[in-house]
């Protein structure tokens, strides 16, 4: 499982470092969010990969079973202002291609 | 019984929260009742940081942790007030109040929403400069970073959204930096509390040492981007310039709030112990090399704008090389710096708005290369009311002259008094006693040509502006709109005078900060109210 946690966090990285380089806006949105879905699953990983554990201490469970509920705490702080900042960056895309009429991240097409 | 002025430490973060809700329910049309409360608040602002302030500067050390919900240190998020963070906030403060009142006059007419995303921006300010804990910082930093796109963009226009998508890209990535580094430090030393986290770093495994070192270092690079260090600095002088005057005004401390947690962190954790010194060369070669691009761009500049954003990276890059020194005598007087240099930037950005309404970009010999860099296609804005401010181009150019003088470090304002400080101490004057070293010299060298190069950009610009300007037209300024910068001004000019307490007070506040150990002991000693605590426990039951 570790193996496959790893994987999508690299390929997500990968995709996403690849996509902000890009000079259209949508490639940047997607690459954007590619690498706040990376970012999320490492926050994740770092309380250690563990299956089918609860993350609420009781009197059955283990404290070395337990899952940490700390990152799961702070995954889901980071999602929630992920998702903001996300559409915001959406909102300030389409009010570029509104007023440069193009798509590129610099309102304007390089001259060739 | 817990003092009053104990709660106050929360206030700042709660009075512009509360305010900015406030504000949503009110419709836009109703200007002057938003504006009002938009004052009162920011006002209030003033008058808690300065309480707190004055806290601070008596004889008890950290009068102020505070535990959010009374929970204990590792596991409830606290609020600490030093003497650093008192000051920051004093400084935001003060910012806060003149760019508000210069947005009075009319930019916060200009779009919906203006006082609501100025009062988050303050809330997310203030409560990064009092957090001490790492991810609170985060969400306080995105409160403070969500209000600053919604400001960016204030005033709308081509040239401010292209800016304004660049700089909301930059700081998402950055945003990105911030959670990678914190989930590395969390997962190596297992704690995100500040103090907590001084207080383990000795007993962790030289192993795990590395990944807290990586975690720190990509921790690092967030707060870099906002303090705007070459290389992660090419978005700022166009983003900045970019912005409503207003809007740049308060921007000016947003760079300060990176080297703010900059040196709070190396100051807290990399003081002494395992990872002494960690960073610091890092730190003064990447200040060096800021100051050296920010020195060309100032003189490069054409635009008024565009030299203010440089002069920001002027500031940044001293004050990393400072933070690179890692001096207590050379890092008070570079306090002292943050302080004027913050209060100069601000007022100049406010400054060139008004300068610059009187010129037609269009008839400038330079307008060619100006059209480059998208200046000029700013639509004409429309009169607005109020009482014109008499002698407008003598007060101009006066308070034109006092940036001028602020920005290249000459007396007598306070510029050359935080310079003066910062050189006495590392020409050996000052605690260290022993003769520069190479490092050194390069940086005074350094300082010296930014103050040259400041002059040189500030004296061209001022007499093209002021003396050689073809048209002659004087622009329409008003009282309410000059006075902010005036403000921003005198108090430069009171910190002149005011020198002596000033500087004691910044090397009391570095002197505490070079010991981190007060610090982490405050905050795990901090006081719990009696009388809260979950149902009793079966302990001593019959």
């Amino acid at each position: 499982m570790e193996l496959i946690l790893s994987l999508a966090i690299g390929v997500m990285t990968g995709c996403g470092v690849w996509l902000i380089l890009r000079p259209r806006t949508y490639q940047v949105i997607v690459g954007l969010s590619l690498l706040s879905y990376a970012v999320n699953l490492f926050i994740f990983g770092v309380g250690g990969v563990k299956s089918n554990m609860p993350p609420i201490l009781s009197d059955d469970v283990l404290p070395a079973t337990l899952s940490d509920p700390v990152p799961q705490a702070l995954v889901l702080t980071a999602i929630v202002i992920g998702f903001a900042t996300t559409a915001l960056f959406l909102v300030v895309l389409l009010a570029s291609r509104g007023l440069t009429g193009n798509d590129h991240v610099d309102g304007r097409e390089e001259q060739r | 019984m817990i003092q009053w002025s104990h709660h106050l430490i929360i206030a700042p973060i709660l009075v512009p929260l509360l305010a900015s809700a406030l504000l949503l329910f009110l419709d836009e049309r109703q200007r002057v009742a938003k504006a009002m409360i938009s004052v009162i608040s920011t006002l209030l602002l003033v008058i808690i940081a300065f309480i707190l302030l004055k806290i601070e500067s008596g004889p008890n050390d950290f009068g102020g942790v505070y535990l959010l919900g009374n929970w204990a240190a590792p596991f409830g998020i606290v609020m600490v007030l030093d003497g650093l963070s008192a000051l920051m906030l004093f400084l935001a403060a003060l910012l806060g109040i003149a760019a508000l009142v210069f947005s009075l006059a009319r930019w916060h007419a200009k779009g919906a929403h203006f006082h609501s995303m100025f009062q988050l921006l303050l809330a997310g300010l203030n409560g990064a400069f009092l957090t001490g804990d790492l991810f609170n910082l985060f969400v306080f930093f995105e409160v403070m970073l969500a209000a600053s796109y919604g400001l960016m963009l204030h005033g709308s226009g081509p040239l401010r959204v292209k800016a304004g998508m660049h700089y909301i890209a930059v700081n998402l990535v950055a945003a990105l930096f911030f959670l990678i580094g914190v989930s590395l430090i969390y997962g190596t030393a297992g704690t995100l509390n500040m103090a907590d986290l001084a207080a383990r770093l000795p007993q962790i495994e030289p192993d795990r040492l590395m990944l807290l070192q990586a975690g720190a270092g990509v921790l690092g690079v967030a707060f870099l981007i906002k303090a705007g260090m070459w290389p992660l600095c090419f978005w700022l002088p166009t983003a900045y310039s970019a912005a409503s005057a207003p809007v740049a005004g308060i921007f000016a401390i947003l760079s300060k709030l990176g080297i703010y947690v900059i040196l709070r962190l190396t100051m807290l954790l990399f003081g002494d112990g395992p990872l002494d010194g960690f960073g610091a060369n890092a730190l003064l070669l990447g200040g060096m090399v800021t100051l050296v691009y920010g020195i060309i761009g100032v003189l490069a500049s054409q635009a008024l704008g565009r030299l203010a954003g440089f002069s920001v990276l002027v500031s940044s890059g001293t004050l990393l090389m400072v933070l690179g020194i890692n001096d207590g005598v050379v890092s008070s007087g570079a306090l002292l710096y943050l302080v004027s240099s913050t209060f100069t930037i601000s007022a100049f950005f406010m400054l060139i708005e008004l300068v610059e309404r009187g010129q037609d970009a269009g008839a400038n010999v330079l307008a060619v290369t100006m059209e480059a860099y998208g200046e000029g296609d700013e639509e004409g804005i429309e009169e607005a009311e109020g009482v014109t401010m008499p002698g407008t181009m003598a007060i101009l150019g006066l308070c034109f002259a006092a940036c001028g003088i602020l920005l290249a470090g000459l007396p007598p304002l306070s510029g050359f008094i935080a310079k003066f400080a910062m050189l006495s101490a590392m020409f050996g004057a000052g605690a260290i006693g022993v003769p520069p070293t190479a490092a050194v010299w390069t940086l005074i060298v350094l300082v010296i040509l930014s103050g040259v190069a400041s002059l040189i950009a500030m004296t061209r610009v001022g007499i093209r502006t002021f003396w050689s300007s073809l048209e002659g037209t004087v622009p329409r300024v008003l009282v309410i709109e000059l006075t902010p910068v005036m403000f921003l001004l005198a108090l430069t000019l009171l910190l002149t005078v005011w020198a002596g307490p000033a500087m004691q007070y910044m090397d009391t506040t570095i002197r505490t900060l070079g010991n981190p150990a007060s610090y982490i002991e405050a905050v795990q000693k901090a006081y719990r109210v009696p009388g809260y605590q979950s149902a009793p426990t079966k302990v001593g039951a019959p």
